[in-house]
């Protein structure tokens, strides 16, 4: 027996002008998703031409989760995406050739070469770089938010993870605590249904992972995680509750991983058919039909978008190439920081 | 000038730091009302509210991750561990999340987490333990150790300054047993610096924490009885530790014994002996010695925590054995 609410599908224009978006928000979050997958499709080439070393992930199939959660976001909150969430990072508005820089190890990738892959972030949009133990993440994001509250600051946090992540500690101790303080978070499960080969009946007894915020003491919503509007909606009810001093929420974005854990990976143990009727949910061409029956989206304004990303991929992938290996003599540097770095804006 | 006692001394220096940085909060179990399980926030709460006294679930993972997250947008977080052997709950948080963000992000994570810890009261393998070697293994953080009231204050004013992730260890065997006078102002102690407890020509010791006044008590003795001039090097800070103040005693007397409450296989007096072995070998006159507690948890009945834990007559011993070398 469920317990968390089961959001409806978002079906017209009108009731998204409702949620605060206008056309050019619905074409810049087709737009975003495009990148997201096109960053991830170029990777993977890279990946396979052997210019990306160590493992390569990608978030196909969650574009729709990402972007839309993303785009509910204000500008000045904080947030701790996972390696499914490259849409996350392209609506805050990391550089695509920095990625590629960071996937290839490269001197101006974000963390210099020091850390692959999806291990990236820019804190000055707001963002803090994953670890590999992924429910980790969500304590922190949950200091995002403690620290909001004590100043009074009308932000709020965001902490991503996944039904793996959620049989571990550090996930009820994060979600124990925000719910016991009320602090200003919203917690987002990439529900894509596979932790690397694990099913979600060997990682969660329960119907859904939302309905354990009942337990909490907040509201759990579980939403499909290929309708990049209804994420919109669920996200920004639950970012703006929040910022507005309602506390927590969980909102958990059912999807399918439609690639294995990483490329190594051929997921043989995915079974097709689910595969084939997932593929028939791909959240791009979902909402490029809902665009096009709902919004007017015109195939001149489809081919504008598609080549300007494709050109914005090109373009960060030769800026990519030409970026600088890291320097060897630079090793041993920036274990420790140095008090200079700390002027970080706070409020006496 | 104030005397204090080794708690009082950590009480004063959180209390002025809360005043003078408003980003500055602390966060444990039992630290508001209460007044923490030793008494350190005494009172606290009353002060500074209830935001910035924050009485956490028990949990130390959501204490540390919750820490670093605030710490990441500015805040200034000094969490306490109720007891430093409870910080095992919380290890990724500070090893995985906390000690690596500035060499991969190059964010800063400014964050104190105090840490009550040593034996000599019958805690037992809980209450009991000295975990610094475990972490000063880590790059990326910092470990100090304070022995005396004046260095608790100062060394923990440099740590809430510091820009990294600092564990402050403090002795419960010196809470109320040591006093000393302390300066009633603000001031800081530099990090990664020695301090010779008392100079001596013919042996060294180097030790920290609460072992500081069991090898002060031993040279006494030796003085006394066998009219040996022991030197005591108080190394107040593991990670950065001041080798050069080490290798310049060693030196100087040709003869070391390294001292620590904590057990013996990869403790911390492993690398100095090491570090002695490797940069100061020519110097020697016998082979570097290390007293510790044996390879146990550590227990409970009196007797056998006694026999744990190096006492005064174990450190005689082995520095006579050591000159007579």
């Amino acid at each position: 027996m469920a317990i968390a609410r089961e959001a409806e599908p978002v079906s017209s224009l009108h009731e998204v002008r409702e949620a605060g978006l206008d056309r050019e928000d619905l074409l810049g979050m087709y737009r975003s998703m495009l990148l997201a997958r096109g960053i991830e499709e170029r990777g993977h080439i890279l990946y396979k031409q052997g210019k990306i070393p160590g493992s390569y992930y990608t978030g196909r199939g969650n574009e729709a989760a990402a972007v839309g959660i993303a785009t509910a976001m204000g500008p000045d909150d904080w947030g701790t995406p996972l390696h499914r969430d490259m849409g996350v990072h392209v609506v805050r508005g990391l550089e695509p050739w920095r990625i590629f820089a960071q996937f290839m190890g490269r001197a101006d990738g974000f963390t210099k070469g020091r850390d692959g892959n999806v291990h990236l972030a820019d804190p000055r949009l707001g963002l803090v770089a994953m670890v590999s133990h992924l429910p980790a993440m969500l304590p922190v994001a949950v200091g995002c938010a403690l620290a909001f509250r004590i100043r009074e600051e009308r932000k709020v946090a965001v902490g991503w993870f996944g039904e793996g992540a959620s049989a571990r500690g550090d996930c009820h101790e994060a979600m124990n605590f925000a719910g016991v303080r009320r602090l200003p978070v919203v917690f987002i499960c990439d529900n894509n249904q596979w932790a690397y080969s694990t099913p979600t009946h060997l990682e969660y007894a329960c119907e859904h992972v939302a309905d354990r915020a009942e337990g909490y003491g907040f509201e759990g919503v579980v939403v499909d995680g290929t309708d990049v509007l209804a994420v919109y909606r669920e996200a920004r009810r639950a970012i703006e509750k929040a910022r507005d001093g309602g506390g927590p929420t969980l909102v958990e974005c059912l999807t399918l991983r439609m690639e294995g854990h990483a490329v190594h990976d051929d997921a043989f143990y995915v079974p097709r058919e689910l595969f084939e009727e997932w593929a028939k949910r791909d959240p791009i061409e979902r909402f490029r039909t809902w665009l096009r029956e709902n919004a007017s989206l015109t195939e001149q304004e489809e081919d504008e978008i598609g080549s300007d990303v494709k050109r914005v991929l090109a373009d960060a992938v030769l800026r990519a190439e030409a970026s600088p290996q890291c320097d060897t003599e630079s090793l041993t540097e920036g274990v420790y920081a140095e008090p200079e770095e700390l002027d970080t804006p706070h409020h006496k | 000038m104030a005397v204090m006692t080794y708690l009082q001394a950590i009480s004063d220096c959180l209390r002025q730091e809360m005043r003078h940085d408003k980003r500055v909060f602390l966060i444990g179990e039992d630290i508001g009302v209460y007044g923490g399980a030793f008494k350190v926030t005494q009172g606290f709460q009353e002060e500074f509210g209830a935001w910035r006294v924050i009485d956490a679930p028990l949990s130390e993972t959501a204490i540390l991750g919750g820490c670093t997250g605030a710490a990441l947008v500015g805040m200034r977080p000094v969490a306490e561990m109720q007891f430093a052997d409870f910080v095992s709950c919380a290890w990724d948080q500070l090893v995985t999340v906390a000690a690596k963000q500035h060499y991969r992000a190059g964010t800063p994570v400014p964050i104190v987490v105090r840490l009550p810890s040593g034996g000599g009261f019958s805690g037992g393998p809980f209450h009991s333990q000295n975990p610094e070697s475990s972490f000063a293994h880590i790059p990326g953080l910092k470990c100090l150790c304070p022995a005396t009231p004046y260095d608790a204050k100062g060394l923990l004013a440099s740590a809430i300054e510091d820009p990294n992730p600092v564990l402050f260890f403090e002795h419960k065997h010196l809470y109320r047993r040591i006093k000393d006078e302390v300066p009633e102002e603000r001031y800081t102690v530099p990090i990664g610096k020695a301090r010779i407890q008392r100079a001596g020509e013919d042996v060294t010791v180097i030790t920290w924490g609460a072992m500081v006044y069991t090898a002060a008590e031993a040279a006494e003795r030796l003085a006394a009885e066998d009219d040996l001039s022991v030197e005591i090097l108080d190394l107040r800070s593991i990670l950065p530790w001041d080798k050069e103040a080490v290798l310049e005693s060693v030196q100087k007397t040709s003869k070391a014994l390294v001292l620590h409450e904590d057990t013996h296989t990869a403790g911390f007096g492993a690398e100095i002996a090491a570090t002695i072995a490797e940069e100061a070998f020519e110097h020697l006159d016998a082979p570097v010695r290390r007293l510790t507690a044996p390879d146990t948890p550590v227990p409970f009945a009196p007797a056998l925590e006694r026999a744990f834990i190096p006492q005064v007559e174990d450190v005689v011993a082995g520095l006579r054995d050591l000159v007579r070398y």
